[in-house]
């Protein structure tokens, strides 16, 4: 699985970099979403799952293949 | 659809139990989990309790926040200004793109990473603040010596307010929060802490400083009249929000002696505890409100274009669909995904400076003080029923 982010949606709650600290990161300036990891570790996959329910904007998804790369 | 419970007039908040949402309230979520309500105006809109549609309401931009736009669910003597558009930098109650255009400029300043590195002086404010209240008691108003200075010293910090005037801004804002306060009293306490913020972005004009809002001068082409507002309601939502957790979530520690043992003899579990106590003291008792801006169907009902929403935080986290035995406070499980920061793009901007506050704080006066209890009985602790943030007025302790 990889994971996609899109900072213009983001709204810099940090719940992604909260809940997997491994996979999202906040950039230092903007606040706005970083992809650390894509794709993310096996042990990480719940993480991001979390992440992608918490993140209250809708900016950052999980996709199956880099095929599947649309905008969010 | 046909309904035993009837549609409410106006947000019901009449408590049985000190931690449990109104009764009424959970009813109707079981019930009918968006269901009709009378506004205190006359309006026929909406009053959503479930956390599914919760969730729905809060992420669909098509329910504006523009004050303009939205109703209060509860009886208050309004000044009529309050049905104007927002004042430039009044972010909460904008929609986007202004909304987005002002959150941007701050949401550096709040990450998960930034917050984290609060925690050593976080720690001393904390341990400061025991030492001073051990020398004092027992007993101690819990509210006064811990819940409130806290918080509000490290946002006062945070955005570079002088700490002495605290008082000036804390009388003046608890005035703000009243239901009960007349239109006058309410709009005196705005303007004098309008010209408080005025006063500081002023004096930040002339010595910006290594702070937020020092920063938000230099590096931002806000004007005084945003950077006022901004200042405003950052400070504020700095303050009564973690000040009310802090002393709620202490009273329910107490009154849970199991739940206090376990996070006493296991500090780590604090991270979760945090998630737990948001979830089941839900603070935020009134709202998020909404106006819908085109019809929406939500779980089957369609809220006109123009009816107002309005959002019941509690409902939403004691809805056992999501939160099973939601009545139990229970510091192991997953709480996360409450609702207690909203949800959507308006989610609390300050949510991570608030965990780190209560990650540290709660554990440090359980630590602190092995003995503490309360100094009156539980029935005697005064609620904040009569507030726009639920919490207690006073918490006497003893140890």
């Amino acid at each position: 699985m990889f994971v996609e982010a899109n900072p213009e949606r983001c709204c810099g709650a940090g719940m992604c970099a909260l809940a997997a600290p491994e996979v999202f990161g906040q950039d230092e300036e903007a606040g706005t979403v970083l992809v650390l990891a894509s794709p993310p570790d096996v042990e990480h996959w719940e993480a991001v799952q979390d992440a992608v329910q918490l993140c209250p904007s809708g900016a950052i998804r999980i996709v199956m293949s880099r095929v599947d790369e649309q905008p969010i | 659809m046909t309904s035993t419970v009837p549609i409410p007039q106006g947000i019901p908040l009449q408590r049985v139990q000190p931690f449990d949402p109104p009764t009424d309230l959970t009813a109707l979520r079981d019930e009918r989990p968006v269901s009709r309500m009378i506004y205190p105006d006359g309006h026929e809109g909406w009053l959503v309790t479930g956390y599914d549609a919760a969730r729905a309401v809060l992420a669909d931009v098509r329910f504006s926040s523009r004050r303009e736009l939205i109703r209060s669910p509860i009886s208050l003597d309004v000044p009529p200004q309050r049905l104007e558009p927002a004042p430039p930098g009044a972010m909460i109650v904008t929609d986007p793109p202004e909304h987005t255009r002002y959150r941007r400029l701050l949401m550096g300043q709040f990450t998960v990473r930034r917050m984290n590195q609060l925690t050593p002086r976080i720690q001393q404010i904390t341990d400061d603040h025991l030492a001073a209240m051990r020398k004092e008691g027992p007993p101690a108003d819990l509210v006064r010596s811990f819940a409130l200075p806290i918080p509000s010293l490290v946002i006062c910090e945070l955005l570079g307010v002088p700490y002495e005037t605290r008082d000036e801004f804390q009388r003046e804002s608890a005035v703000l929060f009243d239901l009960h306060i007349k239109a006058e009293q309410r709009q005196a306490a705005a303007t004098k802490l309008e010209r408080f913020l005025q006063d500081l972005v002023e004096h930040k004009r002339a010595e910006p400083g290594d702070d937020l809002l020092g920063g938000l001068v230099t590096g931002s082409d806000l004007t005084d009249e945003e950077l006022t507002n901004i200042g405003l309601l950052l400070l504020i939502a700095g303050h009564e929000t973690t000040a009310n957790m802090l002393a709620l979530g202490t009273f329910a520690l107490l009154q849970h002696p199991e739940q206090m043992a376990a996070l006493r003899s296991e500090p780590e579990l604090a991270v979760n505890a945090v998630e737990e106590l948001l979830r089941y003291l839900s603070i935020i008792h009134i709202g998020p409100m909404r106006a819908a801006t085109e019809d929406v169907e939500i779980e089957g009902e369609l809220i006109r274009a123009g009816e107002s929403v309005t959002v019941s935080v509690p409902g939403a986290n004691w809805d056992s669909a999501r939160f099973p035995e939601p009545e139990q406070l229970d510091i192991t499980r997953r709480a996360t995904g409450h609702l207690s920061f909203g949800h959507g793009v308006h989610q609390c901007l300050g949510q991570q400076l608030a965990r780190v506050e209560m990650r540290i704080a709660y554990p440090a006066l359980l630590r602190e003080f092995p003995t503490l209890g309360l100094a009156v009985p539980a029935r005697e602790v005064p609620l904040r029923t009569d507030m726009a943030i639920y919490g207690v007025h006073r918490l006497p302790v003893t140890w």
